[in-house]
């Protein structure tokens, strides 16, 4: 039951003015700036475009300074001013096979055409903090080499090779791809739109999923067939002008995650695939996703179903963290008028709870004598 | 999807102008001294692009999620239509892409813009993608085989 | 590139001012149905679009709203070009799967039940139908009821099909499923919105 109440006005204005004084911090600090944030807190920067489902590195520069470094609020922040902006239309799909790469590895084969490129990883460090980072130390550029490049070749397309490894079937050309903005929440979802609903699901969740699936709640072996982070071009067909514009590029992190399967009444012994895609550096994200994907893909490969991480249901409306903080949240509002009915009630039941025992100690009594 | 040779000098100079940075292309117009006249068709506005992927890289296509664009159209006094599109929000950049868009339809302006701003931009954006492509190739793993084991 | 400046000019000058006039003026003569209003239509079209019918248009239609024309609207290369490139909209070769069509001859138009009439769960996945009409004031009079109108209120319409009583009458049957329509002439439009019912007049 709700019951509107007015108020507080006075005090909510002095709530956020309190907060712009706390989020400032000691005036003798420097503010952050915008670049600061962007160039030396990139990975941040990226998640809030992954989860904010908005590629722009500086408004999310700008939603991380505003929320005090709380991503998911920047995250709010970033997916309430999208809203506020016309959509123009769509992409052609990028293609990450001509991707400027940065980093690729594979587990799956050692030497593959293109190499394991390390790029800016945070593997291999001892995780020992740094205290040379408290200040601004001299860093070096990083080393170059010119005797090693080659096109770096998918993983997938060299297990395709072998047709060890599910195609991609038929793809129809006509097909709009659903898109989870704009279609109320039904199941079973489409692939596009789970994977859709995944890049932009949080990293905290996917990750915990995923890692459940390694541990046995829909185990599906797993393997990195390849992890490759990079620039993108992205072109927009223009109507007026009869082809498709390239209007520059986004940097995105793919997971190709290979998972062994015995086969079922529905598709052969193979290797099936998992398949991650979000914005950014972001590894474990994407990672994560793939291995959700996999997951959730039990039905149509004819797996049972067996765990949370395959039920559609349990992950594509739990993995929002706007709306699962806008819900868990929301329980600190008023609730007044709720609470006093429920107090209503417990204080009846109490007391006809202590009238029984009561009444049945009294019985036992009588019975023993 | 084929298009003209025309539509692809015209698509490669849109591809420079969308990466290049403001500061950079304000300068090398400042120099080039082509200031024209124009009336807005459309725009410069900032809206969104739905960015897509596909599965498993080659697949269906999917919605992956949305970026800023802004984009642009003018008509230069001659009657010239120009249109630019591009990642971002920087509406002076757009409009600007979108007039030199204009001017590239006169085929000697076009040859002048080509030479003294386009093809240096893309050159220092081809250098800063070297670069990067070294530096990644600078960390790709050599194996050497230690030990072989014997069955 | 003939005519390529002229198919394209004539946009909203002030995109997010002007559209959020025209849809102030398209939601009050939807909640007042069958009632002229006066658009602010600060479009110029292609001539044979009118300026109510090209402003609304630009207010109402964007990229996930595919259109169709009808035939006469259709002829006018120039006019697709300049919808095109003003809503971000695609358009379609039928009418039964778009969210907008745009009618420049009603009279020959086919019939409403044709259009998207949405679904019992989504009655708003239905087509909203922009007609173009010689007048709304010397038209035979049509009486109407329903939300909106106090007691009743009476449209003058020209250029309807000649059994739009009946069309409209077994549209505002489907309810809640139907078609919207948006009824405009130079810079005035009257909307009918699914829920206005027709009365039936004595003679």
């Amino acid at each position: 039951m709700y019951v509107a109440v007015k108020g507080g006005e006075v005090a909510i204005d002095n709530a956020h003015r309190l907060l712009a004084d706390r989020r400032r911090g000691d005036r003798s600090v420097p503010a952050l700036t915008l670049d600061q944030i962007t160039e030396q807190l990139s990975i941040g920067v990226d998640r809030v475009m992954s989860e904010g489902s908005l590629y722009d590195r500086r408004l999310a520069a700008l939603a991380i300074k505003q929320a005090r470094g709380d991503l998911i609020e920047a995250i709010f922040l970033v997916r309430a001013y999208r809203t506020t902006l016309p959509r123009f239309g769509h992409s052609e799909p990028v293609d990450t096979g001509a991707m400027l790469v940065e980093r690729r590895v594979s587990a799956c084969y050692k030497d593959l055409p293109g190499g394991q490129l390390l790029g800016p990883t945070f593997d291999y460090t001892h995780r020992l903090l740094d205290e040379e980072l408290e200040g601004d130390p001299q860093i070096e550029t990083g080393a170059q080499r010119t005797d090693a490049q080659e096109p770096v070749m998918r993983v997938a397309d060299i297990l395709d090779q072998e047709g060890l490894i599910e195609d991609d079937g038929f793809i129809d050309p006509a097909l709009e791809p659903g898109d989870i903005n704009q279609t109320p929440t039904e199941f079973p979802m489409s692939r596009a739109m789970r994977l859709q609903s995944l890049s932009r699901g949080d990293e905290g969740f996917l990750l915990a999923l995923g890692y459940s699936t390694q541990r046995g709640y829909a185990r599906s072996h797993p393997f990195v067939g390849e992890v490759r982070i990079g620039e993108v071009d992205v072109e927009v067909f223009m109507p007026e002008l009869g082809f498709a514009v390239p209007v520059g590029r986004v940097q995105v992190t793919e997971c190709q995650m290979v998972n062994q399967f015995k086969g079922s009444a529905k598709a052969p012994p193979q290797f099936t695939r998992g398949y991650g895609l979000v914005f950014g550096q972001s590894e474990r994200k994407a990672m994560a996703m793939s291995l959700c994907d996999r997951a959730l893909r039990a039905e149509e490969l004819g797996e049972d179903l067996v765990a949370a991480p395959q039920d559609q249901e349990f992950v594509l409306s739990h993995c929002d963290n706007v709306q699962a903080t806008g819900f868990v949240e929301h329980l600190k509002l008023p609730h007044y008028v709720d609470f006093q009915a429920e107090l209503g009630l417990v204080r009846t039941m109490r007391a006809e709870y202590e009238q029984r025992t009561g009444e049945a100690v009294l019985e036992t009594r009588e019975a023993a004598e | 999807m084929n298009i003209t040779a025309d539509q692809t000098a015209r698509r490669d100079r849109m591809a420079v102008l969308a990466r290049c940075s403001s500061q950079r292309l304000s300068a090398l117009w400042a120099v080039l001294g082509l200031r024209q006249a124009h009336t807005p068709l459309r725009g410069p506005e900032a809206g969104l692009v739905m960015l897509r992927g596909r599965i498993g890289g080659t697949g269906e296509p999917f919605n992956v999620g949305e970026a800023t664009v802004t984009r642009a159209s003018v008509k230069l006094e001659d009657g010239s239509v120009g249109h630019a599109m591009m990642l971002g929000r920087d509406h002076a950049k757009a409009r600007l892409s979108a007039v030199i868009d204009a001017l590239c339809r006169n085929p000697e302006t076009a040859a002048r813009i080509d030479a003294e701003l386009i093809q240096p931009i893309r050159r220092e954006l081809d250098v800063a993608d070297e670069t990067r492509r070294q530096q990644t190739a600078a960390t790709r793993v050599d194996f050497f085989t230690m030990v072989r084991g014997e069955d | 590139m003939l005519n390529e400046a002229t198919a394209l000019e004539g946009g909203f000058s002030n995109p997010v001012l002007n559209a959020q006039s025209v849809f102030r003026a398209v939601m009050d003569a939807m909640a007042k149905p069958a009632t002229i209003v006066e658009v602010d239509a600060v479009v110029t079209p292609p001539s044979r679009l009118d300026r109510a019918a090209g402003a609304v248009a630009c207010a109402l239609i964007d990229t996930d709203t595919p259109f169709w024309l009808d035939a006469t609207l259709a002829e006018s290369t120039a006019l697709r070009a300049w919808l095109t490139f003003h809503t971000g909209a695609r358009e379609m070769a039928t009418c039964g799967d778009v969210a907008f069509a745009l009618v420049g001859a009603p009279q020959t138009m086919p019939p409403l039940e044709r259009f998207a009439q949405g679904t019992q769960e989504y009655p708003n996945r239905s087509a909203t139908l922009i007609l173009q009409v010689p007048s709304l004031e010397s038209g035979a009079p049509l009486t109407f009821e329903g939300p909106g109108i106090r007691d009743r209120v009476v449209l003058a319409p020209r250029g309807l099909p000649q059994d739009f009583a009946a069309q409209w009458k077994a549209n505002r049957k489907r309810f809640p499923r139907g078609v919207d329509l948006i009824l405009t002439t130079g810079d005035a439009i009257a909307c009918l919105p699914r829920s206005a019912r027709l009365v039936e007049m004595e003679g």
